[in-house]
């Protein structure tokens, strides 16, 4: 599937680089003849829009790190130096701020996408792993990040989280001390946690890369989920799908930037606002809105190394998929049932995650011990048994079909066509 | 007859030799270089040497929890009461989560002094607060703690930590 080798290189500058590395014929081949399955919705202009996002949070971010300092004393004050003396320095945190939070939207919204069409199943479940590292890569440089502003929340998220770690039989305590670089989250953690910070996007990218190949191998899945048989079943990547792309992205942008400039602080908590004091905790600890889900589960425990088995196992879950869900056809239009668990699940997540932001008394505490005992019995339950039970509806024999009509005649694009054909 | 001669030769060769040994200096080097770079992270010198606080207890009145920072930690100071103390001794010992006798978490009867830090994730509790008289609780995820320290209810597993201290005389105290 990968796209056919037609670059020629025009300028003789080209033609010299071409034919001592070839990069202009591998981007040529990956991003403008590349065949993109015709059919493509606008849930598959998520990954372009999470690349944006990442190159986004990289640049403001090394801006960020141009003005902020990483010392327990300095940190706090470095925040508001950049927010009222720095040049545009609140544009740059406002964007940075808000731009992870537009990042784990973006990145959810391509998760659920992959659940809904089954884009985790063969030939795919090594792209699916390595979204899987980028998620995770993702959950630790947000958290990392969050506690650069030296604010209540920050320290306190750091402490507890951290803390996790001390639940590990024998050498917990060690780990968090070495975690620490002290007796508790101080100076030493905030310096590393900075370094971490800057290092892990970097990680992020090198994964996307191995992401991205690993895509252009069998190439995109698509909302019928079966495989391109023909050239009438693709388009070029460009300009096809390089509009599209663009479109959605612009879309992003505006709900973005509607954050960025009208409600800067709505995805914050005001406590963050506070400085950070070690002896004492916010009267209610709530994690960042991406991490709720996990946090409710991570509570619904009442064993302290339970809970922290419980959130790691419902993020590490997910990298099984491919193997939990024993059905073989791939989308969720042909899967009359497994249509209505996915929805249940996505209840499932969104209940979740309001239960996190509500403090652990009373009901709250029921509903997320019975949300997530349902959010691991969708993956260990109900996904391997719905693929032996259900009746999926018949399958078009083609992608063009199930756009066009089985009798439709389809003129394949101009820029598919093989020379010669 | 070159060949057989080799084939010939006694299992482990000088060849198997010199691959074990040069695997085990390589795993050993390998050891040696990583080890610094994990080490790096412990506690330095300048934390390790902020190790003991001394603090004036003599004016906590009775009845009154007074939190310091020791090694960037709070630490709870409770001057208990005489019914607080009763309570905490009267305990059935195999009703605890983590069983401890008050006595072996005091050097005196009035003076509980205890590591301000939930054995949970690490919060800090409130004093004077929940449901034990003179008793502690933690607001990040409910855990409650008696007027000795000892966890009675919630998702910590553990006591809170009694660091060590001593008594200089009746008013003063260094903990560490």
């Amino acid at each position: 599937m990968s796209g056919h080798p037609t670059y020629v290189p025009k300028s003789a500058a080209a033609r010299w680089l071409e034919s001592r590395l070839p990069i202009l014929g591998l981007l040529h081949s990956s991003f403008v003849v590349f065949p993109n399955p015709r059919n493509l919705n606008y849930w598959w202009t998520f990954g372009g829009i999470l690349s944006f996002m990442l190159a986004a949070q990289i640049v403001t971010g090394v801006v960020l790190a141009m003005h902020y300092t990483p010392d327990a004393r300095l940190a706090f004050a470095s925040i508001e130096h950049i927010m009222r003396d720095v040049n545009y320095g609140w544009l740059f945190r406002y964007m940075h701020a808000n731009g992870a939070s537009m990042f784990f939207l973006a990145l959810y919204i391509h998760m659920f996408r992959g659940l809904y069409y089954g884009s985790y199943k063969a030939p795919r479940e090594v792209l699916w792993l390595l979204g899987v590292v980028i998620f995770l890569l993702s959950i630790a440089t947000a958290f990392l990040g969050y506690v650069l502003p030296w604010g209540q929340m920050s320290f306190w998220g750091a402490t507890v989280i951290t803390s996790l770690f001390s639940a590990i039989p024998f050498v917990g305590d060690y780990v968090t001390t070495w975690l620490w670089g002290g007796y508790a989250v101080d100076s030493a953690t905030l310096n590393r946690f900075f370094a971490l910070h800057y290092l892990l996007p970097f990680m992020i990218a090198g994964v996307v890369v191995l992401h991205i190949w690993a895509l252009h191998v069998p190439g995109s899945n698509n909302p019928a989920g079966i495989e391109p048989k023909s050239g009438k079943d693709t388009l070029p990547f460009h300009p096809y799908f390089t509009v599209k792309d663009g479109f959605a992205l612009a879309c992003f942008l505006i709900f973005y930037g509607w954050f960025v400039f009208y409600v800067p602080n709505y995805l914050g908590d005001a406590d963050n606002y506070i400085e950070a004091n070690p002896l004492q905790t916010p009267v209610h600890i709530v994690p960042e809105w991406y991490y709720l889900p996990f946090y409710a589960i991570l509570r619904s425990i009442p064993s302290k190394i339970g809970g922290a088995a419980a959130m790691f196992s419902a993020v590490l879950i997910i990298a099984f998929l491919p193997w939990l869900d024993t059905s073989r056809v791939k989308s969720a239009a042909y899967r009359p049932l497994y249509r209505i668990f996915f929805w249940i699940f996505v209840a499932c997540a969104l209940l979740l995650g309001y239960v996190g932001s509500q403090p652990p008394e009373g009901g709250y505490v029921l509903a997320a011990r019975l949300l997530t005992i349902y959010y691991f019995v969708h993956f260990l339950v109900i996904l391997p048994l719905l693929g032996l039970i259900e009746r999926p509806q018949p399958l078009p024999a083609t992608i063009a079909d199930s756009v066009l009509g089985p009798q439709a005649q389809v003129l394949p694009a101009k820029a598919t066509q093989m020379p010669g054909q | 007859m070159e060949a057989s001669a080799t084939a010939d030769e006694p299992t482990p060769t000088r060849r198997d030799f010199l691959f074990i040994a040069t695997g085990a200096v390589g795993v050993v080097g390998a050891g040696a270089a990583v080890w610094p770079l994990i080490d790096q992270m412990n506690p330095d010198a300048t934390t390790l040497a902020a190790a003991s606080t001394e603090v004036d207890i003599g004016n906590i009145a009775e009845g009154q929890i007074v939190t310091i920072k020791w090694r960037g930690k709070p630490v709870f100071i409770s001057h208990r009461t005489q019914a607080e103390i009763e309570a905490a001794r009267a305990v059935p010992i195999d009703e605890l989560p983590d069983p401890a006798t008050d006595q072996s978490r005091t050097q005196k009867p009035e003076w509980l002094i205890v590591i301000g830090i939930c054995t949970h994730l690490g919060c800090v509790p409130l004093g004077n607060d929940g449901p034990f008289q003179g008793g502690y609780f933690c607001p990040c995820h409910g855990s409650v703690y008696d007027a000795s320290g000892r966890i009675r209810q919630g998702p910590a597993p553990k006591n809170l930590a009694v660091p060590p201290y001593a008594f200089d005389g009746d008013a003063k105290v260094k903990i560490g």
